[in-house]
This record gives structure tokens, sequence and C-alpha cells, in this order.
């Protein structure tokens, strides 16, 4: 964050030498408003131009909740060479790559095809910000590996994506938001879970998105605030979803990250997930086991934000009833509430889950070594 | 397992409306025409539907009728063997579904005048709270106030799911009425389902519903805390009722580390949201999500870092624990005295 912290008032503790790491929440930016047009057809450029984007929210530019800091990023990550934060490689190489000994960074694009009401221009974008992301970015390092984006309303578009890229090394994972038109069990998206299966790739779940729902079941919240605190709601529910739907069941292999909606909740939500099923399991017999097993198997989380009670070694009972093995460090570059990798784990970890944390549990998942 | 004491109070157990057609010695002739004439049909919000198996234990169910429509019932069930002083009844009957202000003001009318003659009349022991028709903020302060008057109501109730955010100006004369009649404002499980019942849109099942709950609570605590509603009304409490627990802590880590990253959005949020929550929030004891292993509960009360969050509740007649088991195991004896009679009767004032 470039906010300042309250100091803690025992010692920091930087790593004492540059560990290598992961960092599986990276923001790749377009310099310019027609980075994209040379993947995309004419037909789609003069779309752009004369009737522009329309997600399924009112706001022609930018989010309907202010950010707090320009495109939620860094004021210091502006790229010398101009453009917006994110938007150069060689500046992202100085800021966080190389200062951070960086051996694994996962690309996330944002602003994509996701979350528009025009399908077909939904896939059309989704498909170049595919093609851009290995022109401008993994093919000139190899430290970074791409997400697949995919037009997520339209499950069978999104799963010829999938297809497409399959095998291509510069992908490592399937990239959707967490808000979409209808939760994420839902079978409209089944076809994206079994391509992604089938490619052997996990499906990250990005907080944000748009579907046109209220951003909280008692409608719509006033404040920037409400909305960032509110993705790990939004993401709880779109768990639930997938393991009450069956999807997991349905799709033994599949692996999700939750990406960037916190990891402190996954604990209660499991128990009460646990707790409801016994009850209630004749309403959804296909869900054939406890829900804290699918979870335990087939989930992940990214790191970033951390949560960060008041008592820092609190977090510890948490990450042990998640799992040491299923957490992957994440910054969010070039985002505001980015965490700084020295500080972000408090001391007293063992030097076998300060390695997994950091780096093994990543590179396992993503099948890079 | 934690051992109950006598004097007990339960925060929140459920007396059921039997039908529609129970209200209409207590509605108007015009309404009491609008019932029959438009053949209206009970009011069972798909929240708690009858059959449920959570809606009822198993040796909680009547053999006819709604599970908690006796009262004979409930002092057998509850009031008698947990020995307890006082119960609060949390009414769930579907009012708050209604669309009409004019309709729904004269149901929840009714509704608390059948509350006080149908159960607050009939045992001592009983509290309730006073069921409000948020399609009219000027409505439901006029029904707080009418039955301010007695003082056997000792809370104001409403759903966590309800049209709009609870933190949101509109509803504050809401709250400026509580504070100043010394009831804290109850907010149940249950949606009016006037927007989609998850923060991604409408599942397909009733376990969805019923789980999400909790993000329901979470996202209005939220908007409680930013909208400024405590640093307007510093005295007013509120009650989270059939909540969960065991997401409390980390909720508060993730909200707490926001606000210090954004709180120039929100400068009037003058305190910390976690001291906040420490002064103005509570929370009713089950369901409690949590493995049965009294070290994780011991964890997580540590996390709370307070023990007067959690009032004693059992939900009757929710299905939420079997025998006598109200309370997890693992709580020290004197917790169970904060939970089961001092936390209650610090929070409400009418109790004593």
């Amino acid at each position: 964050m470039n906010i300042q912290f309250r100091e803690s008032t025992e010692a920091a503790s930087p790593l004492t030498t540059k560990t290598a790491i992961a960092d599986c929440d990276i923001h790749p930016a377009r310099a310019t408003r027609t980075e994209l047009y040379p993947y995309l057809a004419k037909r789609w450029q003069h779309h752009l131009e004369v009737y522009g984007v329309h997600a399924y929210q009112g706001m022609m530019e930018g989010p309907p909740y202010p950010k707090a800091q320009p495109n939620a990023s860094r004021r210091d990550a502006y790229p010398p060479e101009g453009g917006p934060q994110g938007s150069s490689l060689s500046f992202m190489q100085k800021q966080l790559l190389d200062p951070n000994n960086v051996q694994l960074g996962v690309l996330n694009p944002l602003n994509t095809g996701q979350g528009i009401r025009n399908h077909e221009l939904s896939a059309a974008l989704c498909s170049a910000i595919n093609d851009w992301q290995i022109d401008k970015w993994t093919s000139k390092d190899k430290r970074l590996k791409a997400s697949i984006v995919v037009g997520n309303e339209d499950g069978l578009s999104a799963a010829a994506e999938i297809r497409e890229r399959a095998g291509d090394k510069n992908f490592v994972q399937v990239l959707l938001l967490s808000r979409n038109v209808e939760p994420l069990g839902q079978r409209r998206y089944w076809p994206i879970y079994q391509a992604a299966e089938e490619a052997g790739l996990p499906v990250g779940v990005h907080a944000f998105g748009f579907g046109g729902n209220p951003i909280t079941p008692s409608g719509w919240p006033s404040y920037y605030i409400e909305e960032m605190v509110g993705h790990s709601q939004c993401q709880q529910s779109a768990l639930a979803s997938l393991v009450l739907e069956g999807v997991f069941e349905r799709f033994p292999k599949l692996k999700m990250v939750m990406i960037e909606a916190g990891f402190g909740w996954a604990p209660s939500l499991a128990w009460r997930l646990d707790k409801a099923w016994q009850r209630l399991r004749s309403e959804v017999p296909h869900v054939k086991r406890p829900p804290s097993e699918y979870i335990r198997e087939q989930v992940w989380w990214t790191t970033q934000p951390m949560e960060d009670p008041e008592r820092r070694e609190d977090l510890f009972d948490v990450i042990k009833w998640i799992g040491w093995d299923r957490l992957l460090f994440a910054t969010d570059y070039p985002h505001w509430d980015y965490d700084e990798p020295s500080r972000v784990l408090p001391a007293g970890v063992s030097e076998t889950n300060r390695e997994a944390f950091y780096l093994g549990n990543a590179q396992k998942l993503y099948g890079i070594s | 397992m934690a051992s109950l004491i006598a004097g007990g109070v339960d925060c929140d157990v459920h007396p059921a409306v039997p039908h529609l057609t129970s209200l209409l010695p207590y509605l108007n002739d015009y309404w009491r025409d609008q019932v029959t004439t438009r053949g209206m049909v009970d009011l069972v919000s798909q929240s708690y539907p009858k059959n449920s198996p959570i809606v009822a234990r198993p040796d909680w169910r009547p053999e006819t009728g709604k599970p908690g429509e006796s009262l004979e019932d409930m002092q057998r069930h509850v009031l008698d063997p947990f020995q307890l002083t006082h119960a609060i009844c949390n009414p769930l009957y579907g009012v708050q579904m209604v669309f009409s202000e004019d309709m729904q003001a004269a149901f929840c009318r009714a509704l608390n005048d059948w509350l006080v003659k149908e159960w607050l009349d009939r045992d001592p022991r009983l509290r309730g709270s006073i069921v409000i028709p948020t399609q009219s903020v000027e409505k439901s302060v006029a029904e707080i106030e009418r039955c301010a008057q007695d003082r056997r109501f000792v809370q104001v109730l409403m759903l966590v799911m309800g049209d709009s955010p609870l933190g949101k100006r509109a509803l504050w004369p809401i709250y400026e009425a509580a504070e100043r009649l010394d009831l804290p404002i109850g907010v149940h499980a249950g949606s009016a389902y006037h927007n989609p019942p998850s923060a991604v849109g409408w599942g397909s099942y009733h376990i969805e519903d019923y789980v999400g709950q909790a993000q329901a609570f979470q996202t209005q605590l939220t908007s409680l805390i930013v909208e400024g509603v405590f640093a307007k009304y510093p005295r007013l409490k509120m009650v989270m009722l059939e909540s969960g627990v065991s997401w409390i802590a980390p909720y508060l880590w993730r909200l707490h580390k926001f606000w210090r990253g954004v709180r120039m959005e929100t400068p009037w949020v003058d305190r910390a949201p976690l001291e906040i929550v420490r002064s103005n929030i509570r929370f009713s004891l089950q369901p409690f999500d949590a493995p049965p292993e009294p070290e994780t509960l011991i964890r997580l009360f540590d996390h709370m870092q307070s023990d007067e969050l959690v009032l004693f509740s059992t939900d009757y007649p929710h299905w939420q624990f079997d025998g006598q088991d109200a309370l997890p195991e693992g709580l020290s004896p004197d917790l169970v005295r904060k939970i089961m009679i001092d936390n209650p009767h610090a929070t409400y004032p009418r109790l004593s």
C-alpha cells in the first residue's frame, strides 16, 4: 500500500535475503486506448469507436464506485515513459519483478471483455487480450505467465477459447471474475469448467466483475469501501454456489483459485456449509461429501490483501485451518492495496511453510518448476 | 459440555403465526375484508419453508401445524428445561415480503398485537420484538412508538436482507426512535426477496440461501459501520440474530484493514470498526458454525478479543443443536454466565 500503516511495536521481519517468490496476482494494463486494435477485427474496432462497451452497469467509462486512487493503482507506479500504472514491462521489471526476485508472475488482466452485455464483443475482446498478453508480456519475459480470459456469460464460446489456448505454455490458468449474471456454480458456466479440467488448467476467480445484480443481498451500498470489503462476501457466495451445484463433484480434477478476496473467511464458510449440509443434504443429493472436503481438495487462495489482525499471530490459526499448502502469495501490483512481500507474514513461520507460501505452492499448482 | 445455568435469557425464539387468518381479529374492517375478498394466502417466506429440517428440530416438530405455533410446546421445549427468566420472541412471519406500505403497516400492527395477546400476556417470561413496515420509514417509526409504550417490547426487528443496506440514511429515523426508547435493533436472518438473496445473483437451493445469510450479515455490518450510524446514535445497540459467529473476527480484520486504507471516503467514522463492534454490536449464539473441538472454539472466542459480544439463544424451534447442547463445548463458566445472563441484560435495558 502507498498508505502509511501504523508501525508494529515488534520489529518488522524483512526477508534476510531476497528469497525467490511467486506473485500470483499481477495486473497488466494497456498503455493506450487503442493498444488492442491490432488484435481486433475491423468490425469490432468500429463498434468500440461508435458504441463503446456496455457492461452490466451504467457507466460508459470507469467504475460505478470511484476508486481510492487513479486506476486503483499506486501513484509511484506510473511508468517514466508515460501511460497508466502497470502498462510498461520494463518498469514492471524494475519496480516489481527484479527487486522482489519474482520467479513466477501470474498476469490477471481485469479490463477485458468480461462482464459485457454484447457476448460476441465479449469473446472478441477476450481473445484479443489473450494474444496481447503473449506479445506484450510473456514472450518478452519468461518469468511472466498469462491467464486465459474468456467471455464469461457464454459458456460455449468461452470453452472454445480455452481449447484453442490449451497446451500453450504462455498460459497457466483460466480467469473468471466473482460477480457474474448468475452465481458461478450455475450450469451456464459448466462448459468453462469442463474445458479447463480437460486442459489441466486451474480456474482463477478474481474479485470484481459486473453481472447486473446488486452487490449486496440487500441492494446497492454507498461506498467504495463497501465494494472492497464486499468482495469477500461475493467470493463466499460464488464458492458456496460452486460446491452446492456440484461443480467439484462433477469435475473432480478441477482446481480453483480464489484471487484477491481474502482467505480469512474460508474456515467459517466451510464449517457453515458442512453444518447446513448435515441438515439439508436431501435437497442436494449430488453433493455427496461434506462441502469442506471439496474445498480442502480443490480450492486455493491468493494472499493479497492479507487479513491484518491486531494480534498478527491470530492469522496462524486461520492459516492452519485452511492449510499452509493452499495459500499463494500475491502482491496485486500495481494496485494501491499492494502487499509488500517482506512484511505480510508475521514472524515465527517454519522455513518449509514460508517457502510453500511464497513460492512452492504456486509452482506446484501452476506446473512451473 | 459447558453447563447451562439457571436464570438465562434466550435472545432468539420464534413463535409462529399459524396462518394469515390468525391475524384477522387484529386487522381493521378494511384489511379484514381485503384479506378475505382477495383470497390472500399465508405469508410463508422461502427463508423458512415449514417442513425444512432446519426449521424445526425433529423432537420439537408438532404433529400438525407450524413448528413454534404452540406456547405450551415452547414452555415444555425451552422455557422450562433451560430454566430461563426471559425469552425474546422474534416472529418470522413473512410480512416483510409485501410491497404495499399500507398493507405492510396493517400486517405489522396486527402481528405485534397478536404477539402481545397470544404470547406475552400468557407467559410472564416472554418478551417481544416490534416488527416494522420498512416500506415506509414514517410508518415504521409510528409503529415503534405505539408498541414501545408496552415495556415488554424490548427490541425492534428487521431482516438482514431487506430493500436497502441498513446503514442507508433514509432509515435513520428508525434508529433515532429506537435509541430514544431504549430499544436495540435486532437484525434477523431472512430475506424480503426484494433483491437476489446473494451478492452474485439467485442461487438454486434453500441450503444456498441459508448458508448465504452469513454473507448478508457481513455486508450489513459494513454498511452500518461505514455510513456512520453509530457515530450519530452512539447509544444504539444492534443485535445480529441467527447470524453465525465464527466469521466475526476474520471479517473485522478485513474491514479494519480497508478502513485504514480508505477512511478518507467516510471521515465521519470516528472510531475503528473493531471498537464500534465491541461497543454497539452483539450476536446471538446459535447457529454456532464450528467444529466440535473445544480448542477451535477457544481460539475463535479469543480472536474476538471480547467476552461481551455473544448473547445466549436457542433459536427455537430451528434445529441448531440436539438435546440440551445449546452451549458449544469449551466455554468457561465465566463466559457461560456472561453469555447467558450478563450480556443480554447489558444489551436490552428493558429486561430489567
